[in-house]
């Protein structure tokens, strides 16, 4: 036994032992956990609190309302307008389908839109709202609301939308907005997260796009807790975004429309600048379209309609387009002519209907020719041999530098989209870019305004508004942002051209337009007060064979379309005392006398008497036509605001 | 052997035996459970249900059992120990055929008034018939080759059924308290140094067979220890656990969010918050403070065991304190090893804190064999 209690006794201690070792052990493990414990929790807390926050915490944009856009007297021309969409949640609709057909008895749904809400509803966390419908009439919305308890999960969001009420009178000015694409997310605004909002809309084009980030304003942030599948739980905070800048225009919406109006369906442009300082009161191109078709998803049949309209209803035609200026470009030679003491104006040609330079015939528009010339009655007459005379002597060069001086090839800067900077040749642009000599025909064409001169119908408005005021104004588009002016228009330079010489020209214009011969006779105003001074072009597209001389020139009546001449005319108003200039293209719309001048005519006293003008301005025998085009415009109009005001 | 070989000069009797209970153990199970019901309620948004009031029956229940159990003599339960080994491992067969399955594993055993875990059972009737084989081992018989082999084998068999569960986590367990039980019954250290060396060896094996022609596991499998060893390898995957958690221990800093803040948990960024991962939302809500507080807890129920195991003379009694409080010590150790990111995401309960009845109960029971080992302790040896 007691051998018994001894083994006991040893195994006893051994068991002991190898208990302390154990417990040693576990000591040891307790300890690790403890600094494992104080590692996590003192040492780094900061880092996993951090973690921690940005699991649960999610920022979402509230995307911030867009600037709107005035005209001159604050009428709106692009503002906002409560939108309604109608979402689905899955998880409190229940049976989609069901929903979706219980909906399609209130509103409209197609087939592919049904289709492509069960699909989402699929895809997405069940408690994510599905969007059903975008932009819904209040029509749509009434029935719904009415309808709400028997649409469990159907919810009616709201937000902001682009209106443009004055429909297709801004289209190419004030542009459209629409999805961000992937040219939107270049060029510094990837990383822009605003850009990422689900249907958050950018300026496409025109001032919309020009002055995207001043009308675009800056996010709002909301504040979120979420869980881990990424529902929200609560509101942690919302901070309102900066709502974007507002936008004045200096175009005149009264003006704007009537021109629109005016225009009606031919593929022409018009111009009104304020002559003293530049402001451009209107710039209208048509046809042209709805802007709010684009903000709300332009169909694919509506848009393929509007590229393949052969009258380019897309086209911005006022600054984006450049036609051969014709005899428009006359004033230019003239100008440069005198500025370089080549003639005076007293000085005379012969015309006798053609001339030959380099043995090749350049002919007068009359066959008959103009007999002798003196400046001021080449302009009026609009003789073409007086100027390739002119040409001859010039050259090029001086021609180039007149026409820079009058705003001709260059690139105003107005916010508009694809401006283009016309052309205007000179030898070394032949050499560069033709890979030929300059020749003394291509100065001969050059002077008349054919040949390689284009000019765009803002640029011929400039040239007509620095004429009018001899000053060296600038068209102008902004009249202020948030209220603050843009431009400083109190101080603006003389043009560097000898005041007389502007004036031989003023005169010459005014024969144009109010002498028996002048080309623009037709378009005249006989009241004193009002009278214009302008000059008439017509462009050629084509080229007159000589066996087409001989047999007579083909009526321009009779070509198609496409090969017709275009007609310009330019002019400024009223002739004592000018405070507008006006610049008006007709694509191939014939004699510029005929197509363009009537339409200046009517623009230009519209612009001055803002408003309809008296009859009695006009000369009598135009009177009933042109009382009735004002009644014909004035219903056109009359529906117009009245869609401005009710609808959209 | 009998419990009537029990030399035992003076046993309490009655009610007597109630003084003899080792109190600070069981206060300590107490502050322990009370620690997991504030976070149970904490969980269940500051509710009694569903956790909390469930969870504090069950302690009832499971320290009545603890008792109950405590008042029998030990010679009694010395001498139930094999019938309870047999028929813990004839549960773990059932289970193999009736048993429901729940989280990819079957392990429950559906008795109609109670949901039994056998793999928990087992790993108490385990450590009860190898204290009772080494108790009546002679010692220096202990290191010998031949009397090795039974105690494996008694080993391998629960570890073999369990890991056909598949319940890999409560298998390694198995082995660990059994492989406790073997060191402490005093065996060579050779032994171990061999069994160490062999896995050491064989994991470095496994490692080195990954994308070779003879490779041993599955890429899943390899795919798991590479989250282990970097879980911000894959963090939206396996990773997700093991970040998640580090977040919301981190997160809590000295002193925690406060009760029912604790925003990971909250949010349902963690998984198996009642349950596996409780830890995590006791260190966010309660920060360093909390969690060191628990874990004192714990340390001091083994330190409170050791002591009992070294006072106790009777080396059945000795062995089995010893064997109940290393299986304690896992669960937590590893529990709190795998919310840290030390040890991979397996699924054992914090003891006492975590929500589930199996395991509680098991525990209060194997309590309930250590004090009455404790009571019933030979006081001055014949």
């Amino acid at each position: 036994m007691a051998d018994r209690i001894q083994l006991n006794q040893k195994s006893y201690a051994k068991l002991s032992r190898r208990g302390v070792i154990l417990g040693s052990l576990q000591t040891a493990f307790i300890a690790t956990l403890a600094f494992r414990m104080r590692k996590l929790q003192v040492e780094d807390a900061s880092n996993y609190r951090l973690l921690a926050d940005e699991n649960r915490i999610n920022i979402r944009l509230i995307a911030p309302s867009r600037g709107e856009v005035y005209d001159r007297n604050g009428k709106i021309i692009a503002r906002n307008e409560q939108s309604f969409r109608i979402t689905i949640v899955k998880e409190d609709a229940g049976d989609i389908e069901q929903a979706l057909f219980s909906l399609s008895n209130l509103i409209k749904i197609s087939q592919s839109d049904a289709k492509r809400i069960i699909e989402e509803t699929k895809r997405s966390a069940p408690f994510l709202p599905v969007t059903v419908r975008d932009q819904l009439s209040f029509d749509e919305i009434a029935r719904i609301a009415a309808n709400t308890p028997n649409l469990p999960g159907v919810s009616v969001e709201q937000g902001l939308s682009r209106v443009y009420p004055s429909f297709e009178s801004y289209a190419h000015v004030v542009g459209y907005v629409g999805p961000v694409s992937d040219s939107d997310l270049q060029g510094g605004n990837e990383t822009n997260p605003l850009l990422k909002i689900p249907r958050f809309q950018v300026g496409k084009v025109g001032v919309e796009k020009h002055y995207e980030d001043i009308l675009r304003g800056s996010a709002g942030v909301m504040k979120v807790e979420v869980n881990a599948l990424g529902r929200v739980m609560r509101n942690l905070s919302r901070k309102e975004g900066k709502p974007g800048n507002n936008i004045q225009l200096t175009v005149d919406t009264a003006l704007q429309s009537y021109i629109q109006a005016r225009l009606g369906s031919e593929s022409a442009s018009a111009v009104v600048i304020n002559c003293k300082n530049g402001e451009i009161l209107a710039i209208a191109s048509s046809p042209s379209y709805d802007p709010n078709k684009f903000v709300k998803g332009i169909s694919y049949s509506d848009f393929n309609e509007l590229r393949d309209n052969e009258l380019r209803p897309l086209a911005s035609k006022t600054v984006q387009d450049a036609y051969p200026p014709g005899s428009t470009f006359k004033i230019v030679t003239a100008l440069s002519a005198l500025e370089a003491n080549i003639i005076g104006p007293k000085d005379t040609f012969t015309c006798s209907g053609k001339m030959e330079i380099s043995n090749r015939f350049f002919h007068c528009w009359k066959n008959s020719g103009h007999g002798t010339m003196n400046l001021e009655k080449s302009l009026s007459e609009s003789c073409d041999v007086y100027f390739y005379e002119l040409a001859l002597k010039v050259g090029i060069e001086q021609i180039n530098k007149m026409a820079t001086k009058l705003g001709l090839g260059v690139k105003h800067d107005v916010p508009m989209s694809a401006i283009t900077k016309g052309l205007m040749p000179s030898r070394e642009w032949k050499l560069n870019y033709r890979k030929q000599e300059w020749l003394v025909g291509d100065t001969v064409n050059a002077s008349i305004g054919q040949g390689y001169v284009l000019s765009s119908p803002l640029q011929l408005a400039v040239m007509a508004a620095r004429l009018a005021s001899g000053k060296k104004v600038n068209p102008i588009l902004t009249k202020s942002i948030n209220g603050q002016n843009v431009h400083n228009l109190s101080n603006i330079e003389d043009l560097d051209i000898d005041k007389s010489y502007l004036k031989i020209i003023r005169k010459a214009l005014f024969e144009a337009s109010n002498d028996r011969r002048g080309t623009a006779y037709g378009s005249r105003v006989i009241d004193n007060t009002y009278r214009m001074a302008g000059k008439t072009g017509t462009s050629q597209v084509r080229n007159i064979t000589d066996a087409e001389r001989e047999n007579g020139v083909t009526k321009n009546e009779d070509l198609p379309w496409k090969r017709r001449d275009h007609g310009l005319f330019i002019n400024f108003a009223p002739y004592n005392k000018p405070e507008i200039a006006v610049a008006v293209v007709v694509e191939h719309g014939g004699a510029g006398s005929k197509s363009a001048a009537p339409i200046a005519r009517d623009i230009t006293l519209q612009a001055l008497f803002k408003g309809n003008p008296p009859l009695e301005v006009y000369p009598a025998k135009d009177r009933s036509a042109v009382f009735e085009r004002q009644n014909k415009l004035g219903e056109v109009l009359k529906e117009l605001e009245i869609f401005r005001e009710n609808k959209v | 052997m009998t419990y009537l070989e029990y030399k035992v000069r003076a046993v309490p009797r009655g009610f007597k035996k109630l003084f003899y209970l080792n109190w600070p153990i069981i206060l300590l199970l107490c502050a322990a459970t009370a620690i997991g019901v504030i976070m149970l309620t904490s969980i269940a948004g500051i509710s009694w249900d569903p956790w909390a009031s469930a969870q504090l029956k069950r302690f009832f229940v499971g320290f009545i059992l603890m008792i109950s159990i405590a008042m029998v003599p030990i010679w009694f339960w010395k001498s139930m120990s094999v019938l309870a080994y047999i028929t813990s491992l004839g549960l773990l067969v059932l289970v193999e055929f009736f048993g429901s399955t729940g989280m990819g594993a079957q392990r429950w055993l559906d008795l109609g008034f109670i949901t039994l875990q056998p793999s928990e059972m087992a790993k108490i009737t385990l450590i009860m018939v190898l204290a009772f084989y080494y108790d009546w081992l002679p010692d220096q018989n202990v290191s010998k080759p031949q009397w090795i082999i039974a105690p494996l084998a008694l080993i391998f068999l629960p570890f073999f059924l369990v890991l056909q569960q598949p319940d890999l986590g409560t298998a390694l367990l198995i082995v660990l308290g059994g492989g406790a039980m073997m060191f402490l019954a005093g065996i060579h250290w050779g032994y171990f140094g061999a069994a160490l060396s062999l896995s050491v060896g064989g994991a470095l094996i496994i490692l080195q067979s990954r994308g070779k022609d003879w490779q041993l596991l599955n890429d899943y499998q390899y795919r798991r220890i590479d989250t282990f060893i970097d879980p911000s390898s894959d963090p939206l995957g396996a990773g997700y656990h093991i970040t998640q958690s580090k977040i919301a221990l981190g997160s809590g800093g000295w002193t925690g969010r406060g009760f029912g803040q604790g925003t990971q948990s909250r949010l349902n960024f963690l998984p198996e918050k009642h349950t596996d991962f409780i830890f995590t939302t006791l260190a966010e809500e309660f920060g360093f403070i909390g969690g060191i507080s628990l874990l004192a807890i714990y340390a001091l129920i083994v330190a409170f065991s050791i002591i009992a195991a070294i006072s106790n003379k009777d080396r059945f009694s000795s062995l089995l304190i010893y064997g109940v409080t290393v299986t304690f010590f896992l669960y937590f150790a590893v529990n709190m090893a795998m919310v840290m990111g030390l040890a991979p995401v397996v699924g054992v309960p914090l003891p006492l804190v975590s929500y589930g009845g199996s395991s509680l109960l098991v525990l209060m029971a194997a309590f309930g064999l250590l004090q009455s080992a404790h009571v019933h302790k030979p006081r001055g040896v014949i």
